[in-house]
């Protein structure tokens, strides 16, 4: 039914992609087409990683305003990550391979996700005014220990974290690139399997329950994978605070149904040709040193504010 | 056949349900009466699985609840909880499909496609089908949430309080397709109803509970009178006969 719009979606992003492979190139293309493709698949995977978080999350807490990020996700992945500094100390985590960090860091995030929000969203109805007041207290909480933590820290151990506390699209860690894109594909295999189930865990708890499926287990698989997406989008641009909610709001827009084979795959195309088209646009079109992740932010804030207001939560 | 044995229930501290023991055969129109706050929802939901059984033992036909698998319950059993919000996108014909998930998966085959279109004509809903539920008024909604729960194709179907939101002539004709498919399709239905009216007109039985005990259980005829209203409602209405069957002076 919306096929068409996915298609031409799809072929909106192939027009993006080229054009941030190919507008302003000067010098060789030997190197330039690794240099840009590199940056090109970062941005490919945070916009897929991020926008699958979000519409997972807003599934199994049946709601359109809460993402992963609003609840704290990106800023515990910053804690985590100056947490391991802090114990270890700079010299001996830098020491560690890139991907072995990774790998740890996303560890840790998986089990302290499903400790922290298991207990919340295990029980039943998800009451939303309680789930923002403790996203907005978590991501204080997270934020506050973090720059603590980063005070008492050598200068030279700080420079290991700084770079992974900030969003940005132009400065991205592309060393990540390979486990982080097979690790975001087995995470999207599993995710289309259950998308079925997914369609289901939307109807709301009860109505999970008399058709058999078990909402616990269901919100326990979702978390690790959620904290495996924001893992990945997290170590290669930093925190993304309302990217997910800008696209997927537009993804609700542009294919309005709730079922996941469609809106899985229409969130992730809105967020991949808003990165790469809002990258090359900035970048290349207006020659602007204004951050995209600015923009997006200003965008997804505004959108959380009239969502908000306007009191449309499902 | 369900079986309840022992069953207590407590929410924060309060005791909802005491030591509830009763037996409901296969077939037929059960009606669950009583005052607001007796529990008739809690032991609906506790029959359904929605809620985890603190004391006491629950068995539809050979499941025991809370130890079989939730898929096998779903294929046995359907309830329909009170008002509860669905997501308001859906259409009519997708939500009536969502009936068919415990036998597809997601995956209909053509046999579930046949089922969901004879069930959108049975609940008068071809017209209507591919309206999102949040264009549809009151009554529309309940009419397509009680088709999916029809499409389900249970053994046993737990509704709570479907008549909210439903008009006179709504109300009479779903209540008609409930004691048809009790009757003439073998299926047990387990209804709670606010209106003791309807419960004297359409059940087979009633089971009466107040402060999560329970009551009198029997059919209407048998048990509905001045001193049961008396003692369950703590009203004083007057029971009158007309063609032998009570009806409740309100």
């Amino acid at each position: 039914m919306y096929l068409k719009r996915l298609l031409f979606m799809s072929a909106l992003l192939v027009l993006c992609s080229v054009l941030y492979m190919t507008l302003g190139a000067k010098g060789s293309w030997g190197f330039i087409l690794p240099f840009r493709g590199q940056k090109l698949a970062a941005l490919l995977l945070v916009g897929v990683s991020v926008s699958t978080a979000t519409v997972l999350f807003q599934t199994i807490t049946q709601n359109r305003i809460l993402t992963p990020s609003i609840m704290g996700f990106d800023a515990l992945y910053v804690l985590l990550l100056t947490l391991l500094v802090f114990v270890f100390g700079g010299q001996s985590y830098v020491q560690m391979p890139a991907i072995g960090q990774f790998l740890l860091n996303t560890g840790l995030l998986m089990a302290a996700s499903v400790a922290l929000f298991g207990s919340l969203l295990g029980r039943g109805r998800v009451d939303l005014m309680r789930m923002i007041l403790t996203g907005i207290i978590f991501g204080v909480l997270f934020r506050s220990l973090t720059g603590f933590m980063q005070r008492m820290i050598d200068p030279n151990e700080y420079a290991v974290i700084q770079s992974g506390s900030f969003a940005r699209f132009t400065q991205i860690e592309t060393s990540l690139l390979g486990i982080s894109t097979l690790l975001t594909l087995a995470t999207l295999i599993v995710v289309w399997r259950v998308r079925h189930r997914l369609d289901v865990l939307a109807l709301g708890h009860t109505a999970a329950v008399n058709l058999g499926e078990t909402p616990k287990r269901a919100t326990f698989l979702v978390l690790v994978l959620v904290a495996l997406l924001v893992s990945v989008s997290t170590a290669l641009v930093g925190p993304v605070a309302f990217l997910g909610l800008l696209v997927v709001s537009l993804a609700h827009l542009i294919t309005p149904t709730p079922r996941h084979a469609i809106l899985l795959p229409s969130a992730a195309l809105v967020a991949m040709i808003v990165l790469v088209g809002g990258q090359t646009i900035l970048e290349r079109v207006l020659a602007l040193s204004t951050p995209l992740s600015v923009v997006v932010d200003v965008l997804g804030g505004l959108l959380f504010l009239i969502l908000l207001l306007k009191g449309t939560f499902r | 056949m369900i079986t309840i044995s022992n069953l207590s229930h407590k929410i924060s501290g309060k005791t909802v349900l005491a030591d509830i023991s009763l037996q409901i055969e296969t077939g037929g129109v059960t009606a669950l009466v009583g005052p607001n706050g007796a529990g008739k929802s809690t032991l609906l939901s506790l029959i359904a699985r929605l809620d985890p059984i603190q004391t006491g033992r629950i068995t539809v036909n050979d499941l025991v609840i809370g130890q079989c698998d939730s898929t096998d319950l779903a294929r046995t059993l359907a309830i329909l909880p009170q008002a509860e919000e669905t997501a308001p996108r859906l259409t009519v014909h997708e939500l009536v499909a969502f009936g068919r998930y415990p036998y597809t998966k997601g995956r209909p085959t053509d046999a579930d496609r046949a089922i969901i279109t004879r069930t959108l004509e049975v609940f008068d809903l071809q017209s209507l089908s591919d309206r999102q539920l949040d264009t549809l008024s009151g009554g529309q909604r309940q009419r397509a949430k009680v088709a999916m729960t029809y499409a389900q194709d249970t053994d046993y179907l737990l509704l709570d309080e479907p008549l909210n939101n439903l008009d006179l002539s709504a109300s009479r004709s779903l209540m008609k397709l409930l004691r048809r498919l009790a009757h003439d399709s073998g299926k047990t239905v387990i209804i709670v109803l606010h209106d003791i009216n309807y419960a004297c007109a359409y059940a087979d039985q009633i089971v009466t509970l107040k402060l999560g005990k329970l009551g009198v259980v029997g059919a209407p005829a048998d048990i509905v009178t001045d001193q049961l209203l008396q003692d369950v409602f703590e009203t004083d209405a007057q029971v009158h006969h007309i063609d032998g069957q009570p009806l409740v002076k309100v």
